[in-house]
């Protein structure tokens, strides 16, 4: 019997970045907020301090910070046919789980969305024609919100993280040394670009001499000290190469516990309780409204904690399922096409190339999550796809992230995996090659969506989540277009050989590509495309917000971060200014 | 929360919480995805405690706990032949490899405290990954067993660590691609995967755990180990980076205490 708890103004459930943002606009406004998260407290000099953050194994291989699937996990299938079968370790996606969650072990690539990638549906069949949005089975929508609409936001998750980079487009006008075909920022970034290392600087001056635009990739690993709006501060970077996958002792890359945290826990409105996950939302008979959530401890108690606004922030795929488990809007049926939730379930269709040297010590160790120079010519709708067949692109990106060696050993072509010619092209090689990053975009399409397993139940006896999921071809054709451009720069470098890594085959869970899953909780102009408004408000139950990713109607090819949180204070915005006067839809149908 | 020494700053929490309301400030602190942690609630301060921080835990001792006399030989004949050694550098023999296996097997690692291991049990595409149901300490303990069965049958009673080089780059291959099936219900592309990765994990990883003996993979390849700031050497394009390789444990050079 779950104890009935004090009620709060608004719960969040699950408090990575979204949960921080939503928990700070909203205690600034004077609400009761509660953070239930079900992974441990993290702090930077307790988690991951400088003196043993750097740990390939134990971060990278054993998991340490992620999400531990040995009693909660998802089934992976390709397609209908298929019968889904748990993701029995982690692999393609790295799941986050504890205070700041991904938040913590991200690498800190911060990337606005074309204007042009709101309306996706129709830019592209303005430009390439009806069917260019249909072939291929692809069901890609508009979002609902613009650019314009989300700037301000994109722009005070910058101010937040201290984003190094160098506006290409301030207020309309186009400058050097940026990104010329970003939308228009109403500012500068806070701090300068991140140095460029030996790899990014040498793709830099390939891709110009082919008459591309490169620039440095923006991000919140910082380039100098900063002290965010919230008083937070940060530290310059110090290029040690471990980011992804691991926390920063530094403070120097932008996480809930860098920039967010140190202010809001000290709020007497907020409260955050950890080891605490959420089994579904409660609704009121009629289901029109959430009275809360009911929850259990690691401890195995229950507990129902009413609240006047629940916020999801369990990442997409949580998220997802917890709308399907607490029958909030109609499930997503692939056959009939019928159905919201679990739709347009998206990736991220990755390539890449090596490139080996001989005459030149590359020092890949010396890196940053976000130590790139990027060339954004090919992503989105910057070039024509007449005749080429797909929609969509990706960055290229000469990147240094670091040189983890079990991870981060390039071989070239034909080399096998172990033996002597494998070590001796591993010494050979390992400070002479780095990696060109192809970052392309994935468009939803009919086969692709996430619902209830009918098999597979989780330690508390509830469904898992059933992902069903293959790169479509239209990814494809986009994918080998992007690494065929790729190839172009790699060679325009004159290094001894290159390996061109294609996207070939069906998805696989095993190799690790992104943690960028979208889609399933779509956001849209109305409720008979989506599941949520654009204040990522649910149009079901009008006092539900799902944040996060999940609310992409398909996913662009840029990281998806900002645009997370860009949602997140984009919809606190108009909460406290409209939803707490009248509670209710905010649009109306 | 009442207003506290900034210099002095605790962990407030209450277990369990607003409701059950018993507050308690010894409670064993857990981190890591690993379950079992207490409860708690967070208010009014960044919570901070002393003495809790979360350092790797260091593989102590030169004893093997895992594996029996027989599935060493095997270990050490296998990751011979995984990565052998030479001048260029070390072999996986004298980087400790077997030992570094040895202790992942016998700790949470070879518990599969990280993998999901519940029923029912398909075998499923290749796309789906692992689908076993063993734990990576048992996988090995099948899979050695089972090799050695096979190469009993194949190689006139002999054990894997009793073949020639050649023959046993042969078994290796063969389990690399399937073309060797195991008894037991033992995966041999799932075992031979999980094998090569563990053994470069043991032979790049930072010797804290066993593995990687003297940073000598390390040096070979040219990385400078757990070396905390690059500044003075971002835009110092092309040169070589003079530093020797340094684990957590700092590295030999250093002056003693």
């Amino acid at each position: 019997m779950a104890t009935t708890l004090k009620p709060v103004d608004a719960v969040m459930v699950g408090f990575g970045w979204t949960g921080a943002i939503m928990s700070q606009q909203l205690c600034d406004a004077g609400l009761n907020v509660l953070g239930l998260e079900r992974g441990p407290w993290r702090d930077t000099p307790t988690e991951f301090a400088t003196g043993f953050a750097q740990d390939e194994l134990r971060y990278m291989w054993r998991h340490h910070l992620f999400q531990n699937v040995s009693d909660d996990t998802l089934t992976i299938r390709n397609n209908l046919n298929q019968e889904a079968l748990p993701m029995r370790h982690l692999g393609s996606f790295l799941l986050g789980t504890g205070v700041g969650s991904g938040g913590v072990h991200w690498n800190g690539q911060i990337w606005r969305f074309l204007p042009s990638d709101f309306q996706t549906k129709s830019h592209n069949q303005e430009r390439y024609g009806k069917n260019a949005v249909t072939d291929y089975d692809l069901t890609v929508q508009d979002w609902g919100v613009t650019y314009d609409e989300l700037e301000l936001h994109y722009d005070a998750f910058d101010k937040l993280c201290g984003t190094s980079g160098k506006a290409g487009n301030l207020r309309g006008i186009i400058h050097s040394g940026g990104n010329p075909f970003e939308g228009p920022r109403s500012d500068e970034y806070p701090t300068p670009p991140m140095k460029q290392t030996y790899g990014p600087t040498l793709f830099g001056q390939a891709a110009a001499s082919l008459g591309r635009h490169p620039f440095p990739h923006p991000g919140g690993n910082l380039s100098q000290s900063y002290v965010n709006p919230l008083g937070c501060q940060l530290g310059k970077c110090t290029y040690c190469g471990f980011c992804e996958k691991f926390g920063c002792g530094n403070y120097s890359k932008a996480s809930p516990q860098t920039t967010v945290l140190p202010y809001l826990m000290r709020k007497s409105n907020f409260e955050l309780r950890t080891e605490c996950e959420v089994l579904r939302i409660e609704l009121t008979p009629d289901k029109k409204r959430a009275t809360g959530v009911t929850y259990v401890n690691s401890a195995g108690e229950e507990f129902f904690q009413p609240a006047e606004m629940v916020f999801l922030g369990a990442y997409i795929l949580h998220n997802v399922r917890l709308l399907l488990l607490s029958g909030i809007g109609q499930p997503y049926d692939p056959r009939t096409g019928e159905g919201l939730v679990g739709k347009n379930y998206a990736y991220q269709t990755m390539s890449s190339v090596n490139v080996f040297f001989d005459d030149k010590i590359i020092n890949p160790f010396i890196g940053a999550g976000a130590l790139a120079t990027v060339v954004d010519d090919f992503n989105g709708d910057n070039f024509d796809h007449s005749g080429l067949g797909f929609i969509g692109g990706a960055y290229i990106a000469g990147m240094v992230t670091g040189g983890r060696p079990i991870e981060m050993m390039y071989t070239p072509k034909g080399t096998p995996a172990w033996g002597l010619e494998w070590k001796h092209s591993a010494a050979k090689n390992y400070l002479r090659s780095f990696n060109l990053s192809i970052h392309g975009s994935s468009m939803s399409s009919r086969g692709n969506y996430l619902d209830l397993d009918p098999t597979y139940r989780d330690v508390f006896g509830r469904p898992m989540l059933r992902m069903t999921f293959d790169f479509n071809e239209n990814d494809f054709k986009m994918s080998n277009y992007l690494t065929d451009r790729t190839a172009e720069i790699a060679r325009a470098m004159n290094p001894r050989e290159i390996k061109e890594n294609r996207r070939k085959g069906s998805w696989s869970v095993v190799p690790y590509q992104t943690t960028h899953n979208t889609g399933g909780a779509i956001m849209g102009d109305n409720p008979q495309n989506s599941v949520i408004n654009k204040y990522l408000q649910s149009w079901d139950v009008p006092n539900v917000f799902s944040m996060g990713a999940g609310a992409f109607p398909q996913n662009p090819g840029y990281n998806p971060t900002a645009t997370v949180a860009a949602l997140t204070y984009h919809a606190a915005q108009h909460i406290i200014a409209r939803y707490l006067k009248a509670p209710g839809p905010m649009v109306h149908a | 929360m009442t207003k506290q020494n900034p210099g002095f700053a605790r962990r407030s929490f209450v277990l369990g919480g607003a409701m059950i309301g018993a507050a308690t400030a010894a409670a064993a602190t857990i981190r890591d995805g690993e379950l079992g942690a207490q409860p708690r609630s967070y208010r009014g301060s960044m919570p901070v405690q002393e003495g809790a921080a979360d350092a790797p835990p260091e593989v102590r001792g030169s004893n093997f706990k895992f594996f029996t006399a027989e599935e060493r030989e095997f270990i050490e004949a296998a990751v011979d032949r995984l990565i052998p050694p030479d001048a260029v550098g070390p072999g996986a023999v004298e980087a400790d490899v077997p030992f570094f296996l040895d202790r992942q097997l016998a700790g949470p690692f070879g518990r599969g405290d990280h993998y999901y291991l519940g029923g029912p049990w398909k075998e499923g595409a290749p796309e789906q990954g692992y689908q076993l149901r063993f734990s990576p300490a048992q996988l090995y303990r099948a899979a050695i067993k089972a090799i050695n069965s096979h190469t009993s049958v194949q190689f006139n009673k002999a054990s894997f660590a009793q073949l020639g080089g050649s023959d046993k780059d042969r078994v290796l291959k063969g389990l690399e691609t399937g073309d060797i099936t195991l008894d037991g219900g033992v995966n041999a592309r799932a075992f031979f995967a999980m094998l090569l990765q563990n053994t470069k994990e043991g032979y790049f990883s930072d010797p804290i755990y066993g593995g990687n003996k003297d940073m000598a993979a390390w040096k070979m390849i040219g990385f400078p180990g757990a070396h905390y700031d690059y500044s003075e050497w971002v835009e110092r394009h092309g040169e070589r980076v003079p530093y020797p390789p340094v684990a957590f444990k700092g590295r030999p050079g250093w002056r003693e205490a």
